[in-house]
């Protein structure tokens, strides 16, 4: 047994030096940290004897963590807002970015549907620390374009970063701005692979335009559209923490609209201290984000097995 | 209806490449008239001054520009050496263990131990902190990428090739860099540029990591500018040493330069990227 096991591992020494690098990445960075998460059932504590000691040292307070995050309203504003901006995301995403894919797909003149492209696509490309300073351009209570804008029509200016009322908007309007040219490239290649003879036929028929995007073009386009937004759903728990963070430049007027799982788990670590809750909700995220990935993959594969992720 | 569908998509398109156009205004407007009138389209008076400044201290944006690249480059080389070994090897079905190794990558991207937990491993157990590594390693590998290589691989290198090479008594090694990987370069090719796009961008870990002042990269650094900025009009009614510190900052129409060149090298790269990453987007939907 133990003979075959070393020779096995010699048969294979070089492959099994080629995945060394990586191996150890995986162990460090992510399954290390898995194993961390007992942190959430502790009272951490930083030794200065290193990371075991530290560990080791810390009292388990079994489900205390968890209580706490829970009996505070915190817990409910992040996982709503978390859900709630996803949602929007996902449903209103798609819609644009299906009709901008119809709409680049139906320009006949390619060069200039190639430009368009280009210029969609810049957005993605763009990091969200500068995205933070394009809004704050706009914002800017003193001398924002729109404050500018509302001032010659009259119009009293509105102190931007401190009202939350209109960050649901504005969050909403940011994200479609950076995600949607990027991603109605995904539809538009699978537009181009339907069969033109189905539009010939159609149009011999006298189907019009529109007529054709319904009959053709979307039917046709739903089993992508379903899976995209099923894999979607499965990442629903989780909030890309730069769009949180950056664009409200961490204004803490605005935390009851802004604060999702992510910014509230790197600010209970960074600035309020608060490591236990922290890596307690850090825990819920990754353990509802799991099941969620689980049942809409399951899901997935139902519909359509290729395109499931596993 | 064609004209109406140009109209859409190239109003679309306009609003996508609009408030960088409208930063480069206001980076080039003078800044008494930013004062008077605040961020206009159409500036009362232009002026360079804003890049002069930047120009002029140099200093600290260089050497963050310098971090960015340094990171960039050096973090790009790792990655893709880790990543086209790792998926090289798993692609291989003579690989005993290649089942083994797919899952260990594969369930990084189903379940993960959050943030708290890598903070502490990345400060306490690796003692990263305050290095430049804690901005290259932590996106060194990527299981989704890992994925769409191994896909890769096992769909432009045929097996046969691989056999004539162990026939011409070629060792693993050899195969590896003589035979798979001229074949499989625009897999790495577009899986390079996700990486150089990550590394150019990153801000994240620099924010969790980084205290020096000499290992801020460029993203990180315009952060950095804008809150201590803020925090200082906070505080400008109540102290006199604060007024003089906002003196010393760079101005309004200077940091809208710093941001112009950091997003600069984007710009000029980035028709380039886009061909590569719409291929991306459409070798990642292909499985094995």
């Amino acid at each position: 047994m133990v003979g075959e096991f070393f020779r096995n591992i010699n048969k294979n020494k070089v492959m099994l030096f080629m995945v060394l690098p990586g191996a150890l990445w995986f162990l460090f960075f992510s399954y290390l940290p898995m194993l961390g998460t007992i942190i959430a059932f502790k009272e951490y504590r930083f030794s200065r004897d290193g990371f075991w000691a530290s560990i080791v040292n810390s009292k388990w307070v079994g489900w205390d963590n968890f209580k706490f995050l829970f009996s505070t309203n915190d817990a409910y504003i992040i996982t709503r807002n978390t859900l709630l901006y996803n949602v929007v995301f996902i449903f209103v995403g798609l819609a644009l970015s299906v009709l901008l894919a119809i709409v680049l797909s139906e320009i006949t003149n390619k060069r200039l549907s190639k430009i368009y492209q280009t210029g969609m696509f810049l957005p993605y490309f763009l990091s969200w620390v500068i995205v933070g300073y394009f809004t704050f351009s706009f914002l800017s209570a003193d001398r924002g374009l729109l404050n500018g804008v509302f001032e010659s029509l009259g119009i009293q200016p509105i102190q931007w970063y401190a009202e939350s009322k209109y960050w649901p908007f504005i969050l909403v309007l940011v994200y479609l701005w950076k995600a949607v040219g990027y991603n109605s490239v995904v539809y538009l290649a699978s537009i181009m692979g339907i069969d033109r003879s189905l539009y010939e036929a159609a149009m011999i028929d006298g189907a019009s335009k529109m007529q054709q995007i319904r009959a053709i073009t979307l039917p046709l386009l739903r089993p992508i559209i379903t899976i995209m937004t099923l894999l979607a759903i499965g990442k629903i728990f989780y909030a890309d923490f730069g769009l949180f963070y950056q664009i409200p430049r961490d204004s803490g007027t605005l935390y009851g609209v802004t604060n999702v799982i992510d910014t509230y788990v790197y600010r209970g670590l960074k600035s309020t201290g608060e490591i236990g809750m922290s890596a307690a909700a850090g825990l819920y995220q990754s353990v509802v984000g799991f099941v969620l990935v689980m049942t809409s993959n399951y899901i997935v594969r139902k519909f359509d097995k290729d395109n499931a992720l596993f | 209806m064609n004209i109406s569908f140009n109209l859409i998509a190239g109003i679309f398109a306009i609003l996508c490449v609009f408030p960088f156009l409208f930063v480069v205004i206001i980076s080039l407007t003078d800044e008494s008239a930013l004062a008077n009138n605040g961020y206009r389209l159409i500036p009362e008076k232009w002026s360079f001054a804003g890049y002069q400044y930047v120009f002029d201290m140099g200093d600290s944006l260089l050497r963050s520009y310098g971090v960015t690249i340094f990171v960039t480059v050096v973090g790009t080389i790792i990655s893709l050496l880790f990543m086209a070994f790792y998926a090289y090897a798993v692609s291989r079905k003579s690989f005993k263990y290649r089942n083994f190794f797919s899952f260990f990558a594969f369930f990084t991207m189903l379940f993960n131990g959050g943030l708290v937990p890598t903070y502490i491993i990345v400060t306490q157990l690796l003692g990263l902190k305050d290095t430049i590594w804690a901005l290259i390693l932590p996106l060194a590998v990527n299981a989704f990428y890992i994925m769409i290589l191994r896909t890769f691989y096992s769909t432009s290198v045929p097996d046969a090739i691989i056999e004539s090479g162990k026939i011409d008594g070629a060792g693993e090694f050899r195969i590896f860099l003589k035979l798979v990987l001229p074949l499989s370069l625009p897999g790495l090719a577009t899986i390079g540029l996700f990486s150089t796009l990550g590394y150019w961008n990153d801000w994240f870990n620099a924010l969790l990591y980084i205290d020096s002042p000499n290992l801020v990269p460029l993203q990180s650094m315009l952060m950095r500018i804008e809150t201590s900025m803020q925090f200082i009009m906070q505080n400008a009614s109540n102290s006199s040493i604060s007024m003089e510190a906002l003196r010393s900052m760079p101005q309004d129409t200077s940091r809208m330069a710093m941001v112009v060149l950091a997003t600069l090298p984007i710009i000029f790269a980035y028709p380039f990227f886009q061909r590569y990453f719409i291929q991306g987007l459409t070798v990642g939907a292909v499985k094995e």
